[in-house]
């Protein structure tokens, strides 16, 4: 077995050394009666060339490839990867670390965490932010907890349903113990966050109100003017980027007056990968900085002054606060976070906008060519980003169908989540589509209604 | 650099925005093949204010001279006890990187994701098959994540039954996770003592009408066996409650013992720990769930389901708790935990726990004479020693510092909260017998140093990167970000 040094001559000297005669003694805390009188039913084990001659047939099983014209979003985005990113992260002083719990051997991590924070905060307009949390809509429910936390006695959370519904699910899943009200705040006829509705809803029973930034829909939501209704009673406002490189087109969150910012970090460098590990992400106000879950990097100086950063306000966390902790969570996505730094330092104050605008610049383009389609419509009005729905002249799960059968992946249906949209299908661009696929996809689309 | 501050070769480097040189760009864009467009909105972005300039190799050097600040498993050894990693084999990392999986989107229609799809089934089978569970989800980001979604599932279970029950036992042993995770569930947390091993009588005395569960660590973080745990999980069951295993160190049981056969009704494992995934820094981790089958209608969604020589993720599920991240898992570490289960084979996994158990206790046996040991019982994957002998004010903390100097990265310290000043060791299986005696060798002279020279002890680190770090100051002044005036 390649991963195991023992040579039998080691063993015997190591039992030797303990004093017992053979491995099975030192098993003798287990009673007979907890131990499994047989073999694990599991394969023999495989040499590294059989292993990955098999990965290899069961990735080849996923049958979309690179051949084919891919415009799906929904929380996930396609974007080019540098080669830097995985070159970097291979670095195994990276990623064979574990959590830095020992600073003076962990620089690498906690510097490489520190700027990541940094570079939250500058991208959402935030004064803190934390070192990473599992994904977005974990995120999303931990900043929900975090509302309700500064909120003390209010417990009813408006929920935007222009907010991901994953995202809706997973702060249903966080709070179905917990004694509080889940409110959804219906849309407006143009995709936005329902205005009325929220003045309507606000009271000083609300810890806060929770939208996309894009919506689910594509749809740039107006925060400034939300924050307004939402502050006037007292409550936080929440915003989730499941797309945050649309932060660098539009006005960042914090400058809107958002409390708490989370997303999900995928889009800055993270392959798709079937949709994890990503990363993420939590930036909140300076006075809100005690209630934040999870780790955090702080800067210091070593005993001989030099700069230093270590893990940090640790007395919010379960390994010291127990029961009375801020969150459960006693990890971060580590590395992931690290990808995240590299892609917003590759790309920058110069390459982010740039980006940003080009994806804009590609939906802009595929939204007219299909708004001109007969049949095809554009239910609600700018501003968006990459993502936008059309409304098709058929079931979109029927258009799909047969847009399969031309290596086309044109979307997400909306027909479960979203089924007052009239046979609603959610398209994304990104950089990766260039026009050919662009205008592979009008012509296809115009086919399958005849 | 204006200055020089690098000793050598071991290079300075500092902030990425200290380095950004106005104009530079690290990135360029596709060629724009259609009409550039702007939205006309008064929403638009000025810049984005602080965000750095490099170019690639800024980029590159940068974040290279930063790793080589970082001790991982690869540098050397890691006995981090309770957590520790065991070495992360390379191939793992080669097939998560294939393109069938690295680029395969989650919104991907399952009939052409049915590779990923049956990774995931097949690994949810095998885990099954390791820990006696029928039943498992692959879904928790990781190993709290898995507590959490277990603990909803025993709530919901109490509720389905009409049971109205409020507190949860949990061991003095525990991990800090355990009661956090509770009390997120809505649960009361009441601590249990134990005397290392959990006594029947001691639950017995706890256990009550309103105890919704008992949470326990098996093999606890003491590293040793729960015993009595047969009769602990009939005596909470015979009371209308359920056990839950934090599963933390699984990789001590490997093919000797199944907790699903035990009588536990839910357990976690850490992908991580016993499945040699890397950790990456922090993280990600994954934390899969196994549960009795009283307690597979509550799983989180999507399940994967297999029919006919087919696999889906199935959403139509009255009873379950809902949905823990927006995406099924985080598939990345579940292909890299796949890979290591089928290079090990069932022969090679009880190999490891075998090597394990043999590596603990052979440190155990070498260090007995120079620390304090306060749990003469037989322990398993890890061992536990204290600070309590060591003279001239020396100190766990003292000791961890200067095993950096001797370039090991330091056991787990002042953990579990029941021994005073522990020194928490788990070497795992991928250890050679020369590295534990190099490491063994080191904490045998740092006693003595302790005794002849014990400034040697509370100066360290003084061969690290920086020397010992004001975490005091960290908190009391937190500055949790760069900002240019008062870089």
């Amino acid at each position: 077995m390649r991963y195991l040094p023992h040579s039998d001559q080691d063993i015997c000297s190591m039992l030797e050394a303990i004093g017992v005669e053979k491995i099975e003694d030192l098993f003798s805390g287990i009673p007979q009666s907890c131990r499994l009188p047989r073999d694990l039913d599991l394969s023999e084990p495989l040499a590294e060339a059989d292993l990955l001659r098999q990965l290899q047939t069961m990735a080849a099983a996923n049958t979309v490839d690179d051949s084919w014209s891919r415009f799906l979003g929904g929380g996930y985005y396609d974007h080019h990867l540098p080669a830097v990113i995985d070159h970097l992260i291979s670095r195994s002083e990276f990623y064979t670390a574990y959590t830095p719990y020992q600073p003076e051997i962990s620089q690498g991590t906690l510097q490489a965490v520190f700027e990541f924070q940094t570079l939250i905060c500058q991208l959402t307009g935030m004064e803190v932010s934390n070192a990473s949390l599992y994904d977005g809509a974990s995120a999303c429910a931990e900043a929900v907890l975090m509302a309700l936390r500064c909120g003390r006695k209010r417990s009813k959370v408006l929920l935007s349903r222009g907010l991901h519904p994953s995202y809706r699910e997973v702060v249903a899943t966080y709070v179905r113990f917990l004694d509080v009200e889940l409110v959804e705040v219906p849309l407006s006829a143009d995709g936005q966050t329902d205005h009325a509705a929220v003045t309507k809803l606000i009271a000083d029973d609300v810890a806060a109100l929770v939208v996309g930034y894009p919506n689910y829909l594509g749809v740039v939501e107006d925060i400034a003017s939300l924050s307004e209704l939402v502050h006037s009673s007292g409550a936080r406002m929440l915003v989730a980027a499941a797309e945050p490189l649309a932060m660098a087109l539009y006005r960042s969150p914090g400058e809107q007056g958002a409390d708490i910012v989370i997303g999900e970090g995928q889009s800055f460098g993270l392959p798709l990968s079937y949709g994890g590990p990503g990363v993420g992400f939590i930036a909140a106000l300076q006075k809100d900085m005690r209630s934040l879950p999870g780790r955090l990097v702080g800067e210091t100086i070593d005993k001989d002054g030099a700069r230093g950063f270590v893990l940090t306000l640790a007395t919010r966390e379960q390994h010291i606060r127990r029961e009375k902790a801020t969150s459960n969570i006693c990890s971060n996505q580590g590395i992931c976070a690290v990808m995240v730094s590299i892609y917003l330092s590759l790309l920058g104050k110069n390459g982010l906008p740039q980006l940003a605008r080009d994806n804009y610049s590609r939906a802009t383009y595929l939204r007219e060519q299909i708004a001109a389609l007969p049949g095809y419509s554009l239910p609600f009005s700018p501003p968006y980003f990459n993502e936008f729905v059309i409304s098709c002249p058929q079931p979109a799960a029927e258009i799909l169908q047969r847009l399969e059968n031309d290596k086309i992946l044109a979307g997400i249906s909306l027909t479960n989540d979203f089924p007052e949209i009239e046979n609603g299908l959610l398209v994304c661009v990104t950089e990766q589509n260039d026009r050919s696929q662009l205008d592979r996809l009008v012509g296809a689309l115009k086919g399958a209604t005849v | 650099m204006s200055a020089i501050t690098s000793k050598g070769l071991i290079l300075d480097e500092k902030l990425i925005f200290e380095r950004s040189t106005s104009g530079r760009c690290g990135y360029d864009l596709p060629r724009l093949d259609v009409p550039s467009a702007l939205p006309g909105t008064n929403l638009l972005r000025d810049e984005i204010e602080g965000f750095p300039e490099l170019s690639e190799v800024d980029v590159v050097r940068h974040y290279t001279r930063l790793s080589t600040w970082n001790y991982g498993v690869d540098s050397g050894f890691y006995p981090l006890g309770s957590c520790t990693m065991k070495y992360n084999p390379k191939i793992n990392e080669v097939v998560a990187r294939l393109p069938g999986f690295a680029h395969l989107h989650p919104e991907t229609p399952g009939q052409l994701a049915q590779g990923s799809l049956q990774l995931m089934y097949d690994l949810q089978q095998s885990l099954c098959e390791i820990s006696g569970f029928p039943a498992l989800t692959l879904q928790p980001s990781a190993g709290a994540q898995g507590e959490f979604a277990g603990m909803l599932m025993i709530h919901a279970w109490h509720k389905k039954q009409g049971n109205k029950r409020h507190k949860v036992l949990i061991p003095d042993t525990a991990h800090g996770t355990n009661p956090a995770t509770a009390a997120l569930c809505g649960y009361d947390v009441v601590p249990i003592a134990s005397d290392g091993v959990l006594s029947v009588e001691a639950v017995a005395a706890a256990m009550d009408d309103d105890v919704a569960a008992l949470m326990v660590t098996n093999p606890n973080t003491l590293g040793l066996f729960e015993s009595n745990i047969r009769e602990i999980c009939e005596l909470v069951h015979s009371r209308g409650g359920l056990v839950y295993c934090d599963g933390a160190n699984l990789n001590a049981l490997l093919g000797m013992c199944r907790p699903g056969d035990l009588g536990i009704d839910v357990m976690h494992f850490n992908l991580h720990k016993t499945f040699a995934t890397p950790h990456g820094g922090g993280g990600p981790g994954a934390g899969p769930v196994g549960v009795s089958a009283a307690l597979e209608p509550f799983l989180p969604v999507p399940v994967i389901v297999k029919e006919g020589e087919a696999y889906r993720l199935a959403t139509d599920r009255p009873l379950s708790i809902g949905r823990l991240r927006a995406f099924a898992s985080q598939f990345g570490i579940l292909v890299r935990a796949y890979a290591y289960l089928l290079s090990m084979g069932a022969e090679g996994l009880k190999r490891a726990t075998e090597l394990a158990v043999l590596n603990a206790n052979y440190i155990r046996a070498r260090l007995e004479g120079s620390y304090h040991l306060p749990y003469k019982q037989r322990s398993l994957h890890e061992v536990v020693f204290s600070d309590a002998d060591l003279p001239n004010d020396c100190h766990t903390l003292d000791v961890a510092k200067r095993l950096l100097d001797y370039g090991f990265h330091p056991p787990t310290i002042y953990f579990p909260l029941v021994v005073h000043g522990a020194l928490m060791i788990e070497p795992t299986e991928t250890e050679s017998k020369q590295e534990l005696d190099e490491f063994c060798d080191a904490l045998i002279a740092i006693a003595e140093e302790a005794r002849h020279s014990p400034q040697l002890l509370h100066e360290a680190p003084v061969n690290a990167r920086t020397r010992r770090l004001d975490e005091t100051l960290a908190a009391r002044k937190p500055k949790l970000k760069w900002s240019r005036d008062e870089a």
